[in-house]
């Protein structure tokens, strides 16, 4: 059956398209505080807040680590809460991350992926949130306006379900300072899609119940002679929620497309994969150039598809495979690195593929950071380079190219 | 340590900095939920209030968050046994002070606190419950942010047998060092023994009785117990000023 809705398309950046998303998904409590190049986002919601368009709770806290224990708490007493911040300030952030996470507490976070200094640098990569990769979170890259929205509202659905935090990615001025046309679903329709947050645990004078305690490494016995947890156990219950994620985030895309006609259930995104030799992968709106230099490939002939990264964490290994198995050499692009060693989202893909079938050949290149502009036609060159490389030794496979001018 | 808790109250252990902010989110989260009637209340260390907390307790009491805030002051990071904080006095030896004492005096928190306008400020001592009792009391009646500090005699801290724990809390009032007040819509009222010490028009005794009973003062040269006597002096009659121009 075809979905019948009226469209409401308007022309807005991210940073309004991720406030427009947390005010439809009536979260109840903001706190956030400003920096670049995320501030427009903060504004908009203490607008929204302000004017009484959205009935919450604005706290103007004094630093991104208060911003996110404003939400842990909140979170705690039973508030739906939302943050949002970039580079410096979610490094800030990082204690109070893993804090949220290991107290499962579902809070949404955009990030407006920004460079970390030193030096100082307000442009765009990936650093920030692939530096937070290992604190429990759930992380979603979007690649326009349109994703910007939708994900955040997603983000809700899928955080409390799974009581895992998530973070919602988006790139500092390609994407959250960059006029595109969004369509804005109906309230009405959000509030069908997302129901009202129900806590794990209820913070209640009449029931007394302590959060967070000490917890031994070995599981004890509670008053009513119960064993309970240790903390490895607890820490075993994070991964397993993330692990098993994975369905509630292809669920929620998929009840998505039902309500609003757009669908997100997928882990990542395609695009002529079917009978492509080679896959260049890549992500957040680096995913939509990506898409432009296969066209000026394919038009040389040459089997091109684009995989666009979406849910880096939980990782889709068993996902990515099944893309992969036709694939003779694989172009990772990383907006990251990691110091040493290689990109993350190039490690993701090799790890990915140890022990299965598929042997292809793995070429990365880090691109773009602290805002350096990535044309399709570089992600094109840099393909070409690799294709090459497989014949003779014209770069390193060993370590990471760097498409700069060293 | 769980799963078993002696508290029985509703409790949100929190990250060490941010004690101010985790209590702004449970005033934040039952507010735009609608739960009224419950009292939310942060209780953080010296350490956790004069050094690393000070950001989110300063930030917190700024946007004025209705909660009250107890600092239980020990006067060192008695936790990881014994190391200097803001609140170590002058003279006293630490873990990180070992061989010459503190070099610098404490920061006064309370001033800290009061410069934020606050409707309620009070200073406690562990050994006079009554007088704390009544402050908590009366700061629970109280909208806004109230800050309550308590000093907080620690045997093995200060290098005293625990059976003088009491009578030290009481000589640091009797001497001065600590003053009981509290500060109500900016009114200033010494309260308990500090405030029988002005009424009588008795003398405080010397501090140096005060550093006599604690091991941590080993060291404290004479030219520091002078010094520490001419400012409790001068405080105590810039207190004492303030008490009765009210």
């Amino acid at each position: 059956m075809a979905i019948q809705r009226k469209s409401n398309i308007h022309i807005m950046d991210g940073n309004q398209a991720a406030a427009i998303a947390a005010r439809l998904s009536r979260v109840q409590v903001v706190a956030a505080y400003p920096i670049t190049p995320q501030t427009p986002l903060t504004e908009q919601l203490s607008l929204f807040v302000e004017s009484g368009e959205l009935k919450a709770e604005y706290v103007a806290v004094e630093s991104e680590h208060s911003a996110l224990a404003v939400c842990t708490s909140a979170s705690i007493v039973g508030a739906r809460a939302f943050t949002a911040t970039s580079a410096h300030g979610l490094a800030y952030m990082h204690e109070m991350l893993h804090w949220a996470a290991g107290a499962r507490l579902p809070i949404v976070l955009a990030c407006v992926n920004r460079a970390i200094g030193a030096p100082w640098n307000v442009l765009n990569d990936q650093q920030d949130s692939i530096a937070q990769r290992d604190t429990g979170w759930i992380q979603i890259y979007c690649r326009n306006n349109q994703e910007i929205l939708d994900t955040v509202i997603q983000a809700f659905r899928i955080a409390e379900q799974v009581y895992v935090p998530v973070m919602v990615c988006y790139d500092g001025y390609i994407l959250s300072h960059t006029e595109m046309p969004v369509d804005i679903p109906d309230q009405a329709d959000v509030d069908k899609y997302l129901p009202p947050y129900k806590p794990h645990t209820t913070l209640d004078p009449a029931n007394p119940k302590n959060y967070n305690l000490v917890t031994l490494a070995d599981p004890r016995v509670g008053v009513e002679g119960k064993l309970c947890h240790g903390y490895m156990e607890l820490r075993y219950l994070l991964q397993e929620a993330l692990q098993n994620s994975r369905e509630t985030i292809l669920d929620a895309g998929q009840e998505f497309n039902k309500i609003f006609g757009r669908d997100y259930a997928r882990m990542f995104w395609e695009d002529r994969n079917e009978d492509a030799e080679i896959t260049i992968v890549a992500m957040g709106s680096l995913a939509m150039e990506a898409i432009v230099a296969a066209d000026m490939l394919r038009e040389e002939g040459i089997k091109v598809g684009v995989l666009g990264l979406r849910v880096f964490r939980p990782f889709p290994k068993a996902d990515v495979v099944r893309v992969l198995r036709k694939s003779k050499l694989i172009v990772v692009f990383d907006k990251n690195i990691s110091y040493g060693s290689e990109g993350a989202t190039c490690s993701e893909i090799k790890s990915a593929l140890y022990g299965t079938y598929i042997n292809a050949s793995i070429r990365n290149f880090i691109v773009g950071l602290g805002g350096r502009d990535v044309k399709a036609r570089e992600l094109a060159d840099a393909t070409r380079k690799a294709i090459a490389s497989l014949k003779e030794t014209v770069i390193n496979p060993d370590y990471p190219e760097w498409i700069c001018q060293i | 340590m769980y799963p078993i808790t002696a508290v029985n109250v509703p409790c949100v252990n929190t990250p060490f900095a941010s004690t101010g902010a985790s209590a702004t989110g449970l005033v934040a989260g039952l507010k735009a939920l609608g739960r009224k009637g419950i009292t939310v209340l942060a209780f953080a260390g010296d350490g956790g209030t004069y050094d690393i907390g000070i950001q989110s307790l300063s930030g917190a009491a700024e946007r004025q968050m209705d909660f009250i805030y107890v600092c239980y002051d020990n006067e060192g990071y008695m936790n990881t046994g014994n190391q200097r904080s803001g609140s170590t006095p002058l003279g006293a030896v630490s873990g990180t002070t070992p061989v010459l004492g503190k070099q610098q005096y404490q920061k006064d928190m309370t001033a800290i606190m009061e410069a934020h306008g606050l409707p309620y400020v009070a200073t406690c001592s562990a050994s006079f419950p009554l007088d704390l009792y009544e402050k908590v009391k009366k700061a629970r009646t109280i909208e806004g942010t109230r800050f309550i500090h308590i000093q907080t005699p620690c045997p093995p801290g200060w290098l005293f047998p625990f059976s003088d724990t009491i009578k030290i809390g009481e000589l640091a009032v009797e001497t001065g060092l600590v003053v009981l007040y509290e500060i109500e819509d900016g009114i200033f009222r010494l309260t308990s023994m500090s405030e029988s010490v002005a009424s009588k028009g008795t003398q405080l005794r010397p501090v140096r009785e005060y550093f006599n009973h604690q091991g941590r003062f080993k060291t404290i040269t004479e030219e520091q117990i002078d010094e520490l006597q001419e400012w409790v002096t001068t405080r105590w009659k810039h207190f004492l000023h303030r008490a009765t121009h009210a």
